[in-house]
């Protein structure tokens, strides 16, 4: 199985449930660290090796509703990344999650109609551009992200953002 | 058609008019608070090249997650950050000594109806307790709005809700708060802006309104709010607001509330948030009996000034139970002091409860972690599988009253069979 376009990110799926809350995702004992690839060595440490051995495989994560509920800790975002997750893909997201994943260039999207049809290692492939989720042969949509929110994820981030505005500034 | 205190307050930090739910705006905050996350938010504006400062007198910095510190990592990320705050002229640094962000701030007067603030907490929500439109954000939206005063914000929807009270005896706002979670779930009130109204609301402290608006976070909500009022006014005034510079902002009377949810307060019985979610509420007569090894009164839910003040006449006179640790770890200096001059502080240690420094303690695992098979019952917010130790402990979340009188006899008790 291929991209549907170019734009598209994914690879193997890891699927969670809902309610799955950001002490989960990052306990708070490991928010000493900001390296991404560090947090993503403990990323899901209270659920147990077998799925933390899952997730080293896996590129896109899919849950249920309120994915990431509970602490504002961008930690949670990031720690996916740094274990080399590329996309979320969930029924709907706690709004703090969201807006860390978007800042912190994670693409996270809200399609339950992907998640109904996602089985545990599907290949699936997320293209924020073109607003689709792709499990297959299947295609589904998702509203796209407002212009900001897609700047903010072109850029790979927030800061990253304002970085390169301060840089084009400069020049 | 009325606008929600939500559209006017993001209509005024944005300088936008006619705004409507669904609309993204750039919001310009009147203060941006970080905890113990200040750390990450100074290597973030190094790594950004140490742009200026947009506003210093806007941020409020809070040593409160793991405070005094533990490890020489944590010890030099405290001073990093008190370096950072000496070298910007940063005024409002709150050192490890102060208690937990939200009520520090909200006690200094920082905290006023209408304005808008960000925090590196998710439970930044408590600032509606005093009319203001608080919300949790991450680390990297702190940093960049420090340089650019500003962030996106999406206006929201708001969900009106109706408690009918008063409540009865051996029943607290915790109460309330944990049986509207259990009603509406985790995510029941994701994105809104969650308005209590009614009666019982209004004969509130601010104390209370703050349970109400810390929990709020826990149904999911961008922010909550408690419409300004004369006790507002009392609060401000009495931690050094100028009333002259106050300007409520409240929903118009014909403001459209997207849901209403209303909690019959009258016929409550105490509620219990069961291990690992906070939305796993049952009544506590499911609970009795639950055996405990640990109570912890702590967190910027409850541990003010009156949940220490509760705890203490359950306490008085009383010893808990000898096979139960009991915590106490008050919010802030000022409520520490306050129960020190009071006796508050006495009882409880001649009960048996050891009393730590203010900050967020053993709510957020820095002190008081369980070993495999143990149990909490905690009067702070979250019970998630870890928080405070073993992956294999559990947490049961309370109000002050049952916490106190499940720690004298060791079990999950219902405070209306102990005498206060």
């Amino acid at each position: 199985m291929s991209a549907a376009t170019t734009n598209a990110l994914g690879g193997r799926s890891i699927v969670f449930g809902d309610d799955v809350n950001s002490d989960v995702i990052i306990p708070g004992r490991y928010l000493i660290s900001i390296d991404p690839v560090e947090l993503g060595t403990h990323a899901f440490e209270p659920l147990g090796p077998e799925v933390q051995a899952k997730l080293k495989e896996s590129q896109v994560v899919v849950a249920g509703r309120n994915f990431g509920c509970g602490s504002a800790r961008e930690q949670a975002a990031t720690c996916l990344i740094g274990v080399g997750v590329k996309a979320v893909v969930a029924r709907s997201y706690s709004r703090v999650f969201f807006r860390n994943a978007i800042n912190t260039g994670l693409v996270a999207v809200e399609c339950p109609a992907a998640v109904d049809v996602i089985k545990e290692g599907d290949e699936v492939w997320v293209d924020y551009e073109a607003g689709t989720v792709t499990v297959g042969e299947q295609s589904f949509a998702f509203t796209p992200f407002p212009p900001v929110l897609r700047e903010i994820l072109e850029a790979g981030g927030l800061i990253e953002r304002l970085m390169k505005k301060f840089a084009k500034e400069a020049s | 058609m009325g606008k929600t205190f939500a559209v006017k307050a993001l209509e005024r930090a944005s300088g936008e008019s006619g705004l409507v739910p669904g609309q993204i705006v750039d919001a310009f905050p009147d203060l941006y608070m970080s905890h113990t996350a200040t750390w990450r938010c100074i290597k973030t504006i190094e790594r950004m090249g140490n742009p200026p400062i947009f506003d210093k007198d806007r941020i409020a910095m809070v040593m409160d997650h793991i405070s005094p510190a533990q490890t020489t990592k944590i010890a030099g990320d405290h001073a990093l950050s008190r370096r950072f705050a000496e070298e910007h002229g940063i005024k409002n640094f709150f050192d490890v000594n102060a208690g937990i962000a939200h009520v520090v701030l909200m006690e200094h007067g920082l905290v006023k109806p209408g304005n808008l603030i960000i925090g590196t907490d998710s439970h930044s929500t408590i600032y509606g307790a005093l009319g203001a439109l608080g919300t949790g954000v991450g680390f990297s939206e702190i940093t960049a709005a420090w340089v650019t005063g500003k962030l996106w914000m999406r206006v929201p929807e708001t969900m009106r809700i109706l408690v009918d009270g008063p409540l009865p005896e051996g029943v607290y706002p915790k109460d309330v708060m944990l049986k509207l979670i259990g009603d509406i779930g985790a995510d029941g009130a994701t994105y809104y802006s969650v308005e209590f109204h009614g009666s019982w609301v209004e004969s509130l402290s601010t104390s209370e309104r703050m349970t109400l608006c810390n929990l709020a976070m826990e149904a999911g909500s961008k922010n909550a709010f408690v419409p300004p009022d004369d006790e507002t006014m009392r609060y401000l005034a009495e931690h050094g607001v100028d009333l002259d510079t106050v300007e409520p902002l409240k929903s118009d009377p014909d403001a459209v509330f997207e849901h209403t949810v209303e909690i019959d307060g009258k016929s409550l019985e105490p509620q219990i948030a069961i291990p690992h979610d906070v939305d796993n509420v049952v009544g506590i007569s499911e609970v009795l009996g639950t055996k405990v090894d640990q109570v912890f009164v702590g967190s910027c839910a409850n541990a003010k000034y009156d949940d220490l003040a509760i705890v203490a006449s359950y306490l008085k006179g009383k010893k808990i139970a000898s096979n139960v640790r009991m915590i106490v770890t008050p919010a802030s200096a000022d409520i520490m002091a306050k129960a020190a001059a009071d006796g508050i502080v006495t009882t409880l240690i001649e009960a048996g409860a050891m009393l730590t420094n203010p900050g967020c303690g053993a709510c957020a695992g820095s002190g008081g972690v369980m070993a495999d098979g143990e149990v909490t019952l905690s009067t702070a917010n979250r019970n998630f599988r870890g928080r405070m130790g073993s992956y294999d402990s559990s947490i049961y979340l309370s109000s002050p009253a049952v916490a106190a009188a499940s720690a004298i006899t060791g079990t999950i008790t219902d405070p209306r069979l102990v005498s206060a």
